[in-house]
């Protein structure tokens, strides 16, 4: 691996505190993959991060986007990657050469903390762990089609269907083969079409010729088949309804499919942000402070602790979020400070004092990393006390002042805002309802309102990537201001029209 | 290692450049080229290209933060800058954007443009006078006292008059002792630089051909400073008149009426003969309009005087013309057949819109010259 990479084994030193902090980490009871620690200088790191964690990707411009971002960010002195790792088994962890040793071993405490929760977390069980092999062979596969096809046709086929990447169902993998497709069940029986009714039976053939009513029967079924819906319910994984439903070649079929296997890849990830930063430094500085650390190594941790702990103003910071609800999480349940009892418990000065002495701290956060995401987390574990101490609020985009502005620090609003922005990653709902609209083969599209309405703009350039692939036309159905509107995409021109 | 990423990145950059795959050209986010200006520094976007997807109108979202404030306080700077959003493309809310110094941004500018160094001309005479602090004295400033040296001349005297202790080593300077940290001025002869910027403000050069003419001079300024250690700016402006002005006025005035091209020209000269040997200096006029001259007679002595006098004193002459509505261009047409398209010591450039600001500069900085 090492040399294929060109990056370098860990240096005795290293090693050495590697052997230490895992047996720590070990200690403390987390549970990890075997990780391979790698050292790289700066510019390997922009491009494995710009690569999304992983060496060998499809030649892509947006790879090329990211590195610039990066290694700009770096040379500039805005920026630095200090961690990275990759959700295998085993892990890959990335070391950056030029950091200095304290960095080295916090980093190394934090990557335990992410491969533990790789390994225990319940959204992350359905992963691809051989995804090192995955993406490389979809490297080779793609690379593949450009020799046949032309670099430029096949990726600007994947910046197609990049556009609607988010189009899946991040609860697919957890429901997969509960759905049981009953083709022939509702055959209906009771009216047999076209057959004339006798009393003789004598004279049946006669009078109802067989051929005639296969015929009939044939028909009937057509009209059905023509009747029944395609998707039978709403779907929310478009991309796989294009796959079995789109006119794609076998190449194009095989590039969606790429992106789609990537995107599954990617949502664990995107769906456990705060609980994962807040995990891993969560662990990182338990190990760090207590046991890991020298008297001489002090200052730097603290510095470094502290600077991703930072809280731009306007932003949360998922690391410090995540970490702090750790912590009081396990003090509630260190003291007892939790159900109907507590709760409904009004007086302030006895809540303040409450302490049953518990100790179930610790065990209950291994749960919560075990069966939460970030969804579940904030909405079971947000506490009002919480919201208080750390100052959250809610803003908004006042048009007046044309800036965002603070709105609110109801805790029931922050936390509705919060779960808001987490629920579907932030992304609306979309779900493809019908692949034969209006009886043309035309795709329709359903924006399951929530209070937000779509940016047109950006809708109807997504539509037209869209329409590349249906290569009929594309409506989706949405909400602006409160009426129903139905966004067109035809032959290359774009309308909307109220419903 | 994962060498492909650079053939994703030289991809990228062809792309910005608009060089393939033009469809996804819309998608680029620049903004503005020049962000909000600091003291030295400036605020450039890092272009981006957004893929669409189905998402919220980001103003409608808001969303949660942390921090002081009550409601209806402004939140602080987050990754999304209001007002910033109007401009350059859709979706430049999620512009990129980085703090950079003026000399940073001269060597992006050179490397972008692939912008040769320029090489001077003239003699070194230009004397430029730096103080380093080299020396030591015996008078000076507090601030400037040296206390090793200091404590050392105390010792020294000390030692030398007996008094001190081995055993109790205290050294207490007196008044004589005190050293200082002193400069010397060094004279270096220098190649120095002068850009004359000519602005035709006739009725027909309107605000949008104005920015274009200001975002220009900003980045010629950036790329001849990073060049020249001392560099002096002047401003013309005309119409049928022409008369040297600051630089706020130079970008603000908007006068009405004809044009007569040559007074601009015959006030550069002037300028020159007044202020600027050819011998000690590189000079650089830049001449903006829009093309539209007052009469064929007027170009004639517009020509006359850049041949007789104006191009034997100058690096390179530089014509810029910004499209305009009303502007005929025929001032272009005019000099292009006088002096060809490849002629050493005259740069013409046209300017048809924003986009067009980043070539014209390499057109006319592209030589080295």
């Amino acid at each position: 691996m090492s040399s294929e990479y060109m990056s370098s084994a860990l240096p005795p030193e290293l090693a050495r505190y590697r052997d230490e902090i895992r047996r720590y980490a070990e200690e403390y009871g987390l549970d990890f993959f075997e990780t391979i620690f790698e050292m790289v200088d700066y510019e390997q790191i922009n491009s494995l991060a710009a690569l999304g964690g992983f060496p060998v990707r499809y030649p892509h411009w947006r790879f090329g986007m990211d590195y610039d971002q990066l290694s700009k960010g770096y040379e500039w002195g805005l920026q630095k990657i200090y961690e990275m790792v990759i959700n295998t088994d085993p892990s890959y962890a990335y070391l950056m050469k030029s950091n200095n040793i304290v960095d080295q071993k916090m980093v190394m405490a934090h990557v335990y903390g992410h491969v533990d929760f790789f390994k225990n977390n319940t959204w992350f069980s359905k992963t691809n762990r051989k995804m090192l092999d995955t993406m490389a062979n979809h490297a080779v596969k793609i690379r593949n089609y450009m020799d046949l096809y032309g670099q430029d046709t096949v990726e600007n086929f994947i910046d197609h269907c990049l556009s609607i990447e988010n189009l899946i169902d991040p609860h697919l993998p957890f429901t997969a083969g509960s759905k049981t497709v009953r083709e022939e069940d509702e055959e209906p029986r009771a009216i047999e079409a076209g057959r004339l009714k006798s009393d003789r039976n004598y004279m049946d053939r006669y009078i109802n010729p067989p051929e005639f009513l296969e015929e009939q029967r044939k028909r009937q079924r057509e009209d059905r088949q023509k009747l029944r819906k395609n998707p039978p319910t709403p779907q929310k994984d478009i991309l796989q309804f294009l796959l079995e439903n789109a006119p794609l070649e076998d190449w194009q079929q095989e590039c969606l499919s790429i992106i789609r296997d990537e995107a599954y890849y990617f949502v664990p990830q995107m769906q456990t942000k705060i609980m994962n930063e807040g995990w891993a430094s969560y662990w990182h500085s338990k190990i760090m402070t207590r046991r890991a650390l020298k008297d001489s190594e002090v200052i730097d941790f603290a510095d470094h602790h502290a600077g991703t702990m930072a809280m731009a103003p306007g932003r949360i910071n998922p690391y410090k979020v995540g970490v702090e609800l750790f912590r009081d999480i396990e003090e509630r349940w260190d003291k007892g400070r939790f159900g109907k009892e507590y709760d409904d418990c009004d007086d302030m000065v006895a809540k303040a004092r409450w302490d049953r002495q518990l100790g179930l701290g610790r065990q209950k956060i291994f749960e919560v990393r075990r069966v939460c995401n970030d969804v579940t987390f904030i909405d079971e574990y947000l506490t009002e006390e919480f919201v208080e101490r750390f100052k959250m609020y809610t803003y908004a985009f006042n048009r007046r002042t044309n800036q965002y502005e603070i709105t609110d620090r109801d805790f029931k609003k922050v936390k509705e805002k919060l779960l808001f922005q987490l629920t579907n990653m932030g992304q609306p709902f979309i779900l493809v309802t019908d692949g034969n609209f209006q009886n043309k083969g035309e795709l329709l599209l359903w924006h399951k309102h929530q209070g937000l309405d779509l940016d047109v703009r950006w809708a109807r350039e997504t539509m037209r990537a869209l329409a590349e692939i249906w290569r009929r036309p594309v409506n989706v159905e949405t909400e602006v201001d409160g009426q129903k509107k139905l966004l067109t995409q035809a032959n290359g021109e774009f309308s909307e029209k109220f419903l | 290692m994962i060498y492909n990423i650079k053939r994703d990145h030289a991809r990228f950059r062809s792309i910005v450049k608009g060089r393939i795959k033009q469809d996804l050209k819309k998608y680029v986010t620049h903004g503005e080229m020049i962000g909000r200006k600091g003291k030295d520094t400036v605020t450039i976007p890092i272009p981006q290209i957004e893929i669409p997807r189905f998402r919220f109108g980001d103003k409608d979202a808001g969303g949660v933060g942390q921090g002081e404030g009550k409601p209806g306080d402004p939140v602080g700077q987050g990754d999304e800058q209001p007002g910033q959003g109007e401009a350059g493309n859709q979706g430049a809310d999620h512009l990129l954007e980085v703090d950079l110094t003026l000399q940073e941004l001269a060597e992006i500018l050179g490397e972008e443009l692939e912008l040769p160094k320029i090489e001077p001309r003239g003699h070194k005479t230009v004397k430029s006078k730096t103080e380093r602090y080299t020396g030591i004295a015996s008078e000076g400033p507090n601030s400037l006292r040296h206390f090793k040296r200091t404590f050392k001349e105390a010792l020294k005297r000390q030692i030398a008059t007996g008094t001190y202790n081995p055993e109790r080593p205290v050294v207490i300077p007196v008044k004589r002792d005190l050293r200082y940290r002193s400069w010397k001025t060094e004279v270096r002869h220098e190649n120095n630089a002068v850009i004359i910027y000519m602005m035709d403000v006739s009725g027909s050069m309107g605000d949008e051909q104005k920015e274009i003419v200001r975002t220009e001079a900003f980045w010629i300024d950036t790329w001849l400073r990073s060049q020249y250690k001392g560099i002096e700016t002047r401003y013309i402006i005309h119409d049928a008149t022409a008369r040297e002005v600051d630089e706020e006025t130079f970008f603000k005035t908007r006068e009405s009426g004809g044009t007569l091209i040559s007074s601009a020209y015959k006030l550069c000269e002037k300028i020159i003969e007044t202020d600027y040997a050819p011998s000690d200096w590189n000079i650089y006029p830049f001449h903006f309009s829009d093309g539209d001259n007052w009469s064929g007679e007027d170009t004639r002595l517009c020509l006359e005087l850049m041949d007789k006098s104006l191009l034997n004193k100058c690096n390179v002459f530089c014509y810029g013309q910004v499209e305009s509505r009303y502007g005929s261009g025929q001032f272009y047409k005019d000099l292009k057949e006088h002096y060809g398209g490849e002629h050493d010591s005259v740069i013409l450039s046209k300017i048809e819109n924003k986009e067009g600001i980043l070539q014209s500069i390499k057109d006319f900085l592209g030589k080295g010259r």
